[in-house]
């Protein structure tokens, strides 16, 4: 039986996140996308925040999703950079094929 | 016959080369981050052009002329990745958080550091970012692609790849999770 202290310190969480008003953190998981677009009702909101206060594990967890879609969002190609790599002959293909 | 003019974004009025001048390095880089392929994000440029020819008298500046341009090569992109054999795609699951029986997360703790707006933009970022989101399975990368790389908003998603709204949201955040996955080394190391 694993009786580490995180198994321990789960173990309790559990039993908390089963307290009225409380989720767990596969519940929490399931929020996280309305949460970020805003697109929790007040209830569910207030549930996701109390459980993000109590839970390390998550806020660590949404901490890095975050950061996450913070680098994809910044990822998008700059075009300016991308004018010099389009082929002329593409162009010329482009135009020939839609004349007139 | 004349060549069609219509008005661009700033009101003047443009012919077809210059629209092809003015949109193409943007078009294949949406078409290629679709497709991962060059070749391939060529050719759905070129039909998507050939539609934008024929559509030009429709267009009737409802939305902003880069808006109304990036449906058409979003959905040539689409076509032509349905059209492409699967790859060998790994299933998303192991990338997926883990949770024990009293649905407590188990994952190993992650802190991330400060990161400024500069190092998530810059190329070698990028990069390997990029190259995370190639190895993620197509269903759930082109939702990730189109929804926070290209800013479709979810029913636009929906549309395009013909799925429920439902559906795009729950293979949205799987997509970001399992990113997040495979992007924990970078962070854990302090570059990102």
């Amino acid at each position: 039986m694993n009786k580490s202290p995180r198994s321990l310190k789960r173990r309790m969480h559990g039993v908390m996140f089963r307290f009225p008003g409380m989720i767990t953190c596969n519940e929490f998981e399931d929020f996280i996308l309305a949460y970020l677009e805003d697109e929790l009702p007040p209830v569910k909101k207030r549930v996701f925040e109390l459980h993000l206060r109590v839970c390390r594990s998550c806020r660590l967890y949404l901490a890095a999703y975050e950061r996450t879609l913070a680098a994809t969002k910044a990822s998008r190609e700059d075009y300016n950079e991308l004018e010099a790599s389009v082929p002329e002959d593409l162009i010329a293909a482009i135009l020939a094929a839609n004349k007139g | 016959m004349s060549e069609p003019r219509f008005r661009s974004d700033a009101g003047s009025e443009l012919d077809f080369e210059h629209i092809v001048r003015d949109n193409i390095a943007w078009m294949l880089a949406v078409a290629q981050r679709i497709l991962n392929d060059r070749a391939i994000a060529e050719d759905a440029v070129q039909l998507a052009f050939t539609k934008i020819h024929r559509s030009l008298d429709g267009f009737e500046g409802r939305s902003s002329l880069k808006t109304w341009m990036h449906r058409f090569v979003v959905n040539e992109a689409l076509m032509l990745l349905r059209k492409q054999k699967r790859k060998n795609e790994q299933p998303i699951d192991p990338l997926l958080p883990i949770f024990d029986d009293n649905g407590c997360r188990v994952d190993d703790p992650l802190i991330v550091s400060e990161t400024s707006e500069d190092q998530l933009q810059s190329r070698q970022v990028r990069d390997l970012l990029n190259e995370k989101i190639d190895a993620l399975p197509d269903q759930y990368r082109i939702v990730l692609v189109l929804r926070d790389i290209e800013g479709m908003s979810t029913s636009e998603v929906a549309e395009a790849l013909d799925l429920s709204e439902a559906n795009v949201k729950v293979r949205l955040h799987r997509a970001r999770a399992a990113l997040k996955k495979l992007l924990e080394p970078m962070m854990r190391g302090g570059a990102l």
